[in-house]
């Protein structure tokens, strides 16, 4: 993905609303940019619009209103197929292809950019070893793997191309707490060392404060505020004091 | 007489017989398939052509086979030989179980899995042949159970 402007927002949202065809409106009047290098979360309950927000961001929906802009350019005017090959994607549960092997599942953006095929069993091994797999997984199939085990094939088939930006959508929310807490640990480490610009959908708040940059929070299809992490539970806004009530950490600067 | 006896002294007839019969299958077979599977997959990504395309078939198919057979006789090229008569009518029953089974196999695939992929940048193509109809093999196999016609 080409970078036009350096220094100005990576995925900026313009007065952006959704709603179905039906006319129930998903989300309203939504300005929001993303920095480069950035992690963003958008925190909130279920409901609240933000896996919305983040397909808007790789055209999986359309804005009805407003225009969604990735480096630049409206959604609406970029290729669908380079602007996602050029967005790793990594959901809950992984949604890998069950009839993939490992290998064939964290090649699949390469496989379709038609890369050579030894530099995409180079970049697989690269992968694995990077998500903390061992190699001898790459041929099972998901099934054969624990919860685990597969979102780090999820995470690693995001990064296979490695794009500049990454979505991710409540990617350990099916994990136990242990593995859970182990995994924010490694993307962590991970995201020091590759600097994406990513955006993160959870509603947990805990994992917002641990992985976030900056945490917008959204209720009912409006964005309630955007606060880097360490300001956010001072915020004085009800919801936020409602969330964090919910969480049992209301206390300023309380980080568990 | 039993069947045996009758088999062997009429051996070249019933093998006659047999052989048409499975060249009668396997043509009107292939001709359902080919046309049977590419509008269960249509109707997987033009919603709105669903109940028509369901709705003809089902139709066809509560049409008992005499009647059928006296809808075809007169149409020219078709009613001239009892081949063709056949073949036509076997596949127009085929077709109704092809395109439900087709499209209830694309349908039953996994969405958030075949989100991940076009979310990955996977053409329409890229999904159907490579995430969709392998994933909806299984409705298949069932396509072809549920074919005792045959």
């Amino acid at each position: 993905m080409s970078t036009s402007n350096e220094n100005g927002p990576v995925i900026e949202f313009r007065k952006v609303a959704f709603r179905f065809a039906g006319g129930q409106e998903l989300l309203k009047e939504l300005n929001l940019q993303v920095r480069r290098g950035e992690t963003l979360v958008l925190l909130g309950r279920s409901g609240s619009g933000k896996t919305t927000t983040l397909k808007l961001i790789n055209d999986l929906v359309a804005p009805s209103e407003g225009e969604v802009l990735v480096e630049g350019r409206a959604t609406t005017q970029w290729d669908p197929i380079r602007l996602r090959r050029g967005i790793g994607y990594v959901i809950q549960d992984a949604g890998l292809f069950p009839h993939f092997t490992v290998e064939r599942n964290v090649a699949l953006v390469p496989t379709i950019e038609e890369w050579p095929s030894d530099r995409i069993r180079k970049r697989v091994s690269e992968l694995l070893q990077l998500v903390g797999l061992d190699a001898g997984l790459a041929n099972r199939y998901p099934r054969e793997l624990s919860g685990g085990q597969r979102q780090r094939v999820g995470v690693a088939r995001g990064l296979a191309a490695d794009p500049p930006i990454l979505l991710m959508d409540e990617p350990f929310g099916a994990l136990d707490p242990i593995t859970r807490a182990e995994l924010q640990r490694e993307f962590l480490a991970l995201q020091q060392r590759l600097q994406k610009t990513v955006v993160f959908v959870t509603h947990d708040l805990r994992e917002a404060l641990l992985l976030g940059t900056r945490i917008a929070l959204m209720e009912a299809g409006r964005l309630v505020v955007a606060l880097p992490s360490r300001e956010f539970t001072k915020s004085s806004d009800p919801l936020v004091q409602q969330y964090l009530d919910a969480f049992g950490a209301r206390s300023n600067g309380d980080r568990t | 007489m039993n069947v045996f006896q009758f088999i062997v002294q009429n051996h070249g007839e019933v093998l006659k017989l047999t052989r048409e019969h499975l060249w009668m299958v396997a043509a009107s077979m292939l001709l359902a398939v080919l046309i049977g599977i590419p509008l269960g997959i249509l109707i997987t990504r033009k919603p709105g052509l669903n109940k028509p395309v369901l709705g003809v078939a089902n139709i066809i198919q509560t049409i008992p086979s005499l009647a059928l057979f006296g809808f075809l006789l007169p149409v020219p090229w078709i009613g001239a030989r009892s081949d063709r008569l056949a073949i036509l009518a076997l596949t127009l029953y085929a077709l109704l179980p092809l395109i439900r089974n087709t499209y209830a196999g694309i349908s039953g695939v996994d969405r958030s899995v075949v989100e991940a992929g076009r979310g990955m940048g996977m053409t329409d193509r890229q999904l159907l042949f490579q995430v969709e109809l392998p994933l909806a093999q299984v409705g298949w196999a069932n396509t072809f159970f549920a074919e005792s016609r045959w």
